[in-house]
């Protein structure tokens, strides 16, 4: 099937079965690789974009289901420019060892503090634990969120 | 080597030569980030690859697998060359072990075993003052000058009367000077990048999803594969009716190898969902009855019928046992346990013409191309490989199956081909962390101090399987950590190797984790035997060890500084690996479910020197964490043959609402560097099983340490 939806910020149309999980478009088909997989179980979180705003695991999205709405990842927090504050945080810290997780990761902290701008250890708790680092990258990863979210309430 | 014909990518180029102790070779090289400069290359050493447009490329010849290797190898070098760290680009090295094989692992060009800044300390700023020389030579011919009137900085070399020179102006002249054979390298007193807090190079590409990892790999003309392998590892195929598959949509090909039955199509999820339709009958091998109970009694039985091996025998610790009144005997058991790194076993091949290219993320570059020449008949120099970023490691990308695999399915072909496993796939095909058992007996004296101890421990060696070496031959990879600093007058250690049959491969740490359990627990048990307390009755013991009394009275110290929580207690332990020292400091509690809390870890550690410090505690909160689902969660179970875990949902990994507080020290030190990309993992295991003990009075002695293993203690 045809199904048409925005991609970062433009209208992109995949040819897919309908039950093909919207990571394997993004990646094979529309060549996005930034979005990584991981369990193919929504176990990992490697996975993770937003849909309409929302961290969603798109190794557990049909396609079909975001026909029309809106698909943000990890590309669209700044391209290459590492100007979102998370990004800046995030080299701050140094957070990133192997990497293969860090896209899953700040989709969902962009998508804490999205609607949280002061979130405290058991909010990011909360927000993050669906999301496995297998380096253990995890004190970085809160330490970032934080500082993230602390230029943010500046800005 | 031809490797020219997939030049679209972006980020490949190819050198046009190295001149290396007057060999002439081409090499590829992979770099990441932003597009190559439009400068001519000249390659003044297998190090520094210098452009006429100012960018210099340091290579590095480990993998990049979260450890930190592209930032830490390059400061080396840039010590020595006088370049800015932040202004280098970084390639990691082709296959060619003569020039970057790791002479710690026997001069294989292998990531592994904690070895990267200890191997290339001093090769690396070696390199790096060749290079330097090379410039300053080529500066002095240009411009008729002695070279003791030039300098070299920041990319530049000084002359007098304010001559001046870029590395890049100089870059064709000084690759045609031969390589100085003697250079002197700084005092470390002088170092301007080495041991400063250095932000990795690797970052920027790693927040934006532009860093490429193997599963990114794209080629022109690509297709996928999904591989079906008998779920009994060994398993070879009988017969596979592939009709249905081939019918499914996008399906190119089916293609039968010896692990298995591949499925190509033209996405990896139509691959993997064709690959469901085949319909094979398997033959399941000599492993179709292993069950994880049963390897465990055989290793139990081997500790008392095999040969024993000997590690250290000082006095006579049996006698001294034998004839005492108030000995202490403990059994210790660890568990299998899969390497899952988060990037699933993934490897790009691409045969044409008589030549074939691999990409992707390996620890082993020249065992992947032997490997892949043997499999398929190949000359090694007819195979190239290109190394991207690991998504993890840990041990399991020395393993080579699925390198194999993929060239197996290209050369079935003729097209460029990425093979993906699906996480199922990598849990239930991995090399296993062996299990093991370890007997430990202690005669103590008036005291309440150890007069005698016997340790044995029966595992399977990972050593006889990954390099052959032979049963008869102690396996050195069995024994670290084997023996404990303590002071005691007799002991006796040996180890039995025993084959439980299932394939077993390096863990990070290997065998350190499965001794300092066993050795950390049972001081600890001495300790409580004797009515003492577990720091001071290990400090007694450390006299004359004392890098070990350091770190052990820093993270002491600082642990103890807090006050601690009701309901909470505190468990301890300390190991030698890698020529780093250290201690942990575990406070735990357990939860309403009855499992185990780890709320905060103080280490202490004593690496001797540094490279880049920050890159030492990132390691350090790594292995604390990886260390921990060891620990208290995970295990690899079999039954006829299958293994049982096949997701994170029965393989548990430490989450972040999971992960402890982590406070570290760093002891200064100008001790030659250790390692430090596993020693933690070992110790945090001991430090948690203490801390149990020490909070429920139960001592758990098989590994993990779960709510079940405490309440039936």
């Amino acid at each position: 099937m045809s199904v048409t939806f925005n991609l970062n910020g433009k209208a992109v149309t995949a040819q897919a079965e309908a039950d093909t999980p919207l990571l394997w478009v993004i990646r094979d088909e529309l060549g996005m690789t930034g979005t990584k997989f991981g369990c193919g179980m929504a176990l990992c979180g490697a996975c993770t974009v937003h849909v309409n705003g929302a961290a969603v695991r798109s190794c557990q999205t049909p396609v079909s289901s975001v026909a029309g709405k809106r698909v943000a990842t990890v590309e669209s927090l700044s391209g290459t420019r590492n100007t979102h504050p998370l990004q800046v945080a995030w080299i701050k810290h140094d957070v990133p060892q192997c990497g293969y997780c860090q896209s899953g990761q700040l989709m969902s902290a962009a998508a804490l503090l999205a609607s949280n701008k002061n979130p405290s250890d058991a909010d990011i708790d909360a927000a993050m634990s669906g999301n496995i680092c297998r380096c253990g990258t995890y004190p970085r990863v809160r330490a970032a969120i934080k500082d993230a979210a602390a230029s943010m309430r500046k800005a | 080597m031809n490797t020219t014909a997939q030049t679209s990518r972006r980020d490949f180029l190819k050198t046009t030569a190295i001149t290396s102790g007057g060999l002439l070779m081409g090499v590829p090289l992979l770099t990441f980030g932003d597009a190559q400069a439009a400068g001519t290359l000249h390659t003044p050493s297998a190090w520094v690859h210098n452009a006429d447009d100012n960018t210099i490329t340091l290579l590095s010849a480990r993998s990049e697998m979260g450890q930190g290797v592209y930032t830490s190898m390059p400061m080396l070098i840039a010590e020595e060359l006088n370049v800015d760290i932040r202004r280098v680009k970084v390639a990691i090295a082709a296959p060619d072990a003569k020039l970057y094989g790791n002479a710690l692992l026997g001069g294989t060009q292998l990531t592994g075993g904690s070895t990267s800044v200890r191997d290339g300390w001093e090769n690396l700023r070696v390199a790096g003052a060749q290079v330097r020389e090379m410039l300053i030579s080529a500066a002095a011919a240009r411009w008729n000058v002695d070279r003791s009137e030039l300098k070299a900085e920041n990319g530049t070399v000084l002359g007098p009367n304010g001559k001046k020179a870029t590395y890049g102006e100089l870059a064709e002249a000084a690759s045609k000077m031969p390589l100085p054979v003697k250079v002197s390298i700084k005092d470390p007193k002088d170092f301007r990048i080495v041991g400063k807090r250095t932000k990795r190079l690797d970052t920027p590409a790693k927040v934006n999803g532009s860093a490429e990892f193997g599963i990114d790999v794209k080629l022109p003309g690509m297709v996928y594969a999904a591989l079906e392998q008998c779920p009994v590892i060994g398993g070879t195929v009988k017969s596979v009716d592939a009709a249905r598959a081939k019918s499914m949509p996008g399906v190119i090909e089916v293609v039968q190898i010896p692990d298995g039955v591949a499925v190509v199509a033209d996405s990896w999820w139509r691959a993997n969902q064709a690959r469901k339709a085949l319909a094979i009958v398997w033959d399941e091998g000599a492993g179709a009855t292993l069950n994880d109970k049963a390897m465990l009694e055989g290793i139990r039985a081997a500790s008392k019928s095999g040969r024993p091996l000997p590690i250290k025998a000082v006095g006579d610790a049996p006698a001294a046992i034998a004839a005492s009144n108030r000995v202490v005997r403990a059994e210790y058991v660890s568990q299998l346990l899969s390497h899952s790194p988060l990037e699933p076993m993934n490897f790009t091949a691409s045969y044409a013409n008589g030549k074939m290219l691999l990409i992707g993320p390996t620890q082993w570059q020249d065992g992947a191309q032997g490997a892949v020449a043997k499999a398929i008949d190949m000359k090694p120099e007819d195979i190239g490989v290109q190394t991207t970023f690991l998504g993890g490691g840990f041990g399991r990308r020395i393993d080579l199956d699925f390198i194999v695999q993929a060239a197996q399915i290209s050369k079935a072909i003729g097209k460029p081909v990425k093979l993906v496993w699906s996480r199922e796939d990598d849990m239930t095909h991995d090399f296993y962390r062996p299990q093991s058992v370890h007997q430990l007996a202690a005669s103590l004296g008036a005291d309440g101090k150890p007069t005698a101890m016997t340790f044995r421990l029966t595992s399977q060696s990972v050593t006889g399987r990954v390099f052959g070496l032979p049963n008869e031959v102690p396996d050195d990879l069995m024994m670290e950590a084997a023996v404990a600093p303590y002071a005691i007058p007799a002991i006796h250690h040996d180890a039995i190797k025993h084959d439980a049959g299932l394939r077993v491969g390096y863990w990070r740490s290997v065998s350190h984790l499965l001794n300092a359990f066993a050795n950390e627990s049972f001081v600890d048990e001495l300790a409580k035997e004797a009515g003492q307390d577990p720091y001071q009755y290990r400090m007694a013991m450390l006299a004359g060890q004392p890098r070990f009394a350091n770190v052990l009275k820093l993270a002491m110290d600082k642990a103890a500084s807090r006050p601690l929580p009701a309901g909470h207690a505190r468990g301890i332990a300390l190991m030698e690996g890698y020529d780093t020292y250290m201690a942990q400091v575990a406070e735990v509690s357990l939860d309403a479910s009855g499992a185990v809390r780890v709320h905060r870890v103080t280490v202490a550690a004593d690496p001797g020197r540094m490279v880049n410090p920050d890159t030492v505690e990132a390691q350090i909160q790594s292995s604390v964490v990886f260390g921990m689902g060891a620990a208290l969660m995970q295990e690899i179970t079999l039954d006829k043959g299958r293994v049982q875990q096949t997701n994170f949902h029965q393989f548990p990994v430490v989450r972040m609402s999971e992960a402890p507080a982590i406070d570290i020290i760093l002891v200064e030190s100008t001790e030659k560097p250790g390692g430090i990309g596993e020693p933690a993992t070992a110790v945090i295991v001991p430090a948690i099983a203490n801390a149990v003990a020490t909070l429920t009075g139960k001592r758990v002695r098989k590994l993990p340490i779960t709510a079940d293993a405490i309440k039936a203690a």
